[in-house]
């Protein structure tokens, strides 16, 4: 396939990890940010490959991991008002609420579908003009340019049936936060290859300024990862901290205008709690004013259920590198893919999800 | 004298079900297509006579939709079932056909599946030999649901099964994978995408037959259907008490397969297939069992994918493209819904 | 949730556009990239076209690949 199998060539491979192997004088820890990554990373093998001094570690940018339980909750008492469709990407179904699942409530007889693009939702919503479709929003700016684009699609053509419940967050902040909390020593970024599509190289600036950490923005195909290695390291053993785009073949410094008009048009900045690491500023998006008629929240005022947390789900302490999920008590013992305990095990990025299942 | 179903623009009424004049329509009809001198008889029971090792499988078939790129439900249940009692070396002979039929189902469709049913049972050269219908009330069921029970004999000297498998075998994978259920998406009116994707239902019993007379020293074979390859290798590795070891870039699997699944994040390891197999042979016999299967059209894409090994029993291993490797679990969770 | 994949460009109808990749083809959006052409790569995720993969440089990342390796 085009543009992906020139991408995975083992020789090339090799030869990158032969150079990687040559920066053997100092440990680093390398967090790959985004949860695609580390399913990337698993799936190719690329660990094993790499030398004793690198460490991998798995960060914030799953989704579905760092939706806060009452989120969870609010969207499990969304599912019971009446004449209401719920529009899901298909990880939000077996997320564990404090009380129940999309998957439990849908087995009870909830109208919940499974979308593979906004834009149906959109469609679902027109079919069903007696009945209210409500999107759970999810992602980061690879995707909330997507849902914007939906909701000015919904404005313009009068569509008074399509909500959305938004829980999109930022990137940047969440990395940022990593860094001020100073838990774990971060050397180096791999930064998510299509979020940074749509923000750009400028956006992790910051980052390699006022914390001096390298950032690399990477593609997704094995060699992608491996050649942001050795740039990564590259730069550690230059002392350097530089923004680059190993990814530039679909990454500009300035990003992608057009979606980050469409976000502004239709959503504001807002502070937003993250599973893990807390409330962290200006992280979240939620619909300004002039769409604020699109919000199920303002709609419905969903209620959350008394949130409890698993107190022994190592969940936070895996999405902000603390601990590996072979460090939590339940992994595996209790929480496996199928009675997953919290949402790093049940999405399909979540670096439980990945250590199990590719481990 | 009962008269024959009326076709064009009738639809199956809860009458069909209830056993007088609209049921023996229905079953007339039924016998018609499957031209079984022992169906015919119309007797309670099959009387058939044997002599030797005997198979016997069942399988239910829900698939949704009904009608896909490649078959439809009739030519997935009769296949379906032949390739289980192929699969333990058996040569597939006797098939039972029962098929719910859900109230306003269109007697055109239900000819039509009749017809695909008989169609795939010459093809396998099996005879249906029994068979029943039942009717629900709308809503009772999806369109049509089928269930098939085979039975087949077993040469002397044949012995396959999951947990023969031995260090040292080689693994044989008999075309391209993930065919089936991406076919079946694509049906679904729901994935907006267009494919040339055909789903691979096929009987395996003739390329089967033509292994066994290569070499009786096949130790497993499988086809796997529900939860892929990975999930069939699985099996296999822990039922056998051995580990597994394959390379991905010797899978064959379409560039449209492979396109779709990098859409949608699918993983054509743990997609089903109904007309593969996959078949462990001791290490001197698989050049000569590989060419075999070549040589039969729908085994054109056979390749040699992987070893049993002594280590990591239990466990199957993946060579990645990139040179890495990783562990391949069984399906944790649904894939693909009512695939077949 | 970050997955997407290269696609070919085969028509642009307005705000909508068909794309190929290895024989299967789907409608996508491509608002998001005003200035796609027919013949031309981007990059689809979740039903939209996000970016365009310059050619040139998808072929300069493999040259330094090949460089560096």
């Amino acid at each position: 396939m085009r543009f992906i199998d020139e991408f995975r060539d083992r020789s090339i491979a090799r030869r990158i990890v032969e150079k990687i192997r040559m920066f053997d004088s100092f440990e680093v820890n390398l967090m790959e940010v985004c949860g695609t990554h580390t399913v990337a990373i698993f799936k190719q093998g690329i660990k094993g490959m790499l030398p004793e001094n690198i460490s991998l570690l798995s960060g914030p940018g799953c989704p579905v991991c760092v939706t806060s339980q009452e989120d969870i909750d609010k969207v499990i008492d969304l599912v019971k008002k009446r004449d209401v469709i719920i529009a899901t990407f298909g990880d939000m179904l077996r997320v564990p609420g404090t009380n129940s699942s999309l998957e439990e409530e849908r087995s009870k007889g909830a109208d919940i579908r499974v979308i593979y693009s906004p834009r149906e939702a959109l469609r679902i919503a027109g079919e069903n003009p007696s009945k209210r479709v409500i999107l759970l929003a999810i992602g980061f700016e690879t995707t909330s340019p997507l849902i914007a684009a939906c909701l000015q699609d919904a404005r313009k053509e009068r569509i008074q049936n399509f909500l959305i419940f938004s829980t999109h967050k930022l990137i940047p902040p969440a990395m940022e936060a990593l860094l001020k909390s100073k838990e774990v020593n971060i050397d180096g970024f791999i930064c998510p290859g299509h979020v940074s599509v749509t923000i750009g190289s400028n956006a992790y600036r910051f980052i390699a300024r006022e914390y001096k950490v390298p950032c690399v923005i990477t593609g997704f195909e094995p060699v992608d990862v491996l050649q942001s290695i050795f740039m990564l390291m590259k730069q550690i053993k230059e002392n350097r901290a530089e923004v680059e785009i190993q990814y530039f073949r679909a990454v500009r410094p300035e990003g992608n205008r057009i979606a980050q008009e469409l976000i502004s048009e239709v959503f504001e900045v807002t502070d937003v709690f993250w599973r893990g690491l807390g409330t962290i500023p200006k992280s979240g998006l939620r619909l300004n004013r002039r769409f604020s008629d699109f919000d199920a929240e303002r709609e419905f005022r969903p209620e959350a259920a008394e949130s409890k947390e698993n107190p022994d789900c190592s969940c936070g302490e895996v999405l902000r590198g603390v601990k590996k999920p072979t460090e939590c008590k339940l992994y595996k013992r209790i929480c496996t893919p199928e009675r997953p305990y919290g949402p790093c095990m049940v999405s399909s990025e979540g670096a439980c999800a990945a250590y199990y299942r590719y481990g | 004298m009962v008269e024959e179903l009326e076709s064009s623009g009738k639809k199956i009424l809860l009458a069909h079900g209830s056993g007088g004049r609209l049921t023996h329509q229905l079953i007339k009809s039924f016998v018609k297509k499957f031209r079984s001198p022992a169906l015919a008889k119309l007797d309670d029971s099959a009387v058939l006579k044997f002599k030797g090792k005997l198979a016997f499988t069942t399988d239910s078939y829900v698939v949704d939709p009904i009608y896909f790129p490649g078959g439809d439900i009739g030519k997935l249940a009769v296949n379906g079932t032949v390739n289980d009692l192929a699969m333990v070396g058996a040569v597939p002979l006797y098939l039972s056909a029962s098929a719910i039929i859900e109230e306003g189902f269109t007697v055109v469709e239900l000819e039509g599946i009749f017809d695909s049913m008989n169609k795939a049972a010459r093809t396998a050269e099996v005879e249906i030999v029994a068979g029943d219908t039942k009717v629900v009330e709308r809503g009772g069921a999806d369109k049509i649901f089928i269930n098939t029970s085979g039975i087949g004999l077993i040469d002397s000297g044949v012995d396959i099964s999951s947990k023969n498998a031995r260090i040292g075998d080689r693994i044989i994978l008999s075309g391209t994978i993930g065919d089936h259920g991406i076919a079946i998406l694509s049906a679904r009116e729901r994935f907006d995408f267009r494919t040339k994707v055909k789903s691979d239902s096929q009987p395996l019993n003739r390329i089967v037959q033509e292994m066994l007379k290569a070499s009786k020293k096949i130790h497993t074979l499988r086809d796997p259907t529900r939860g892929g390859l990975a999930t069939a290798l699985n099996e296999i590795a822990e039922q056998s008490g051995v580990g597994i070891e394959i390379e991905e870039e010797k899978i064959p699997v379409r560039e449209e397969v492979r396109a779709v699944c990098e859409m949608l994040g699918l993983d054509p390891l743990y997609i089903a297939n109904e007309g593969k197999l996959v078949a462990f042979v001791p290490e001197r016999d698989c050049k000569r069992i590989l060419n075999v299967i070549r040589s039969n059209r729908f085994g054109r894409n056979a390749q040699i994918i992987g070893t049993v090994v002594a280590r990591h029993r239990g466990r199957v291993l993946v060579k990645t493209s990139v040179g890495g490797q990783r562990v391949l679990d069984m399906l944790t969770g649904e894939q693909l819904p009512r695939i077949c | 949730m970050c997955l997407a994949i290269p696609a070919r460009v085969v028509r642009i109808m307005g705000n909508l556009a068909q794309v190929e990749m290895a024989g299967m083809n789907r409608e996508v959006d491509i608002r998001l990239v005003s200035d796609a052409r027919v013949g031309e790569f981007v990059l689809i995720h979740a039903g939209f076209a996000i970016e365009k993969i310059e050619k040139k440089e998808a072929e300069e990342t493999l040259r330094i690949l090949r460089e560096i390796a």
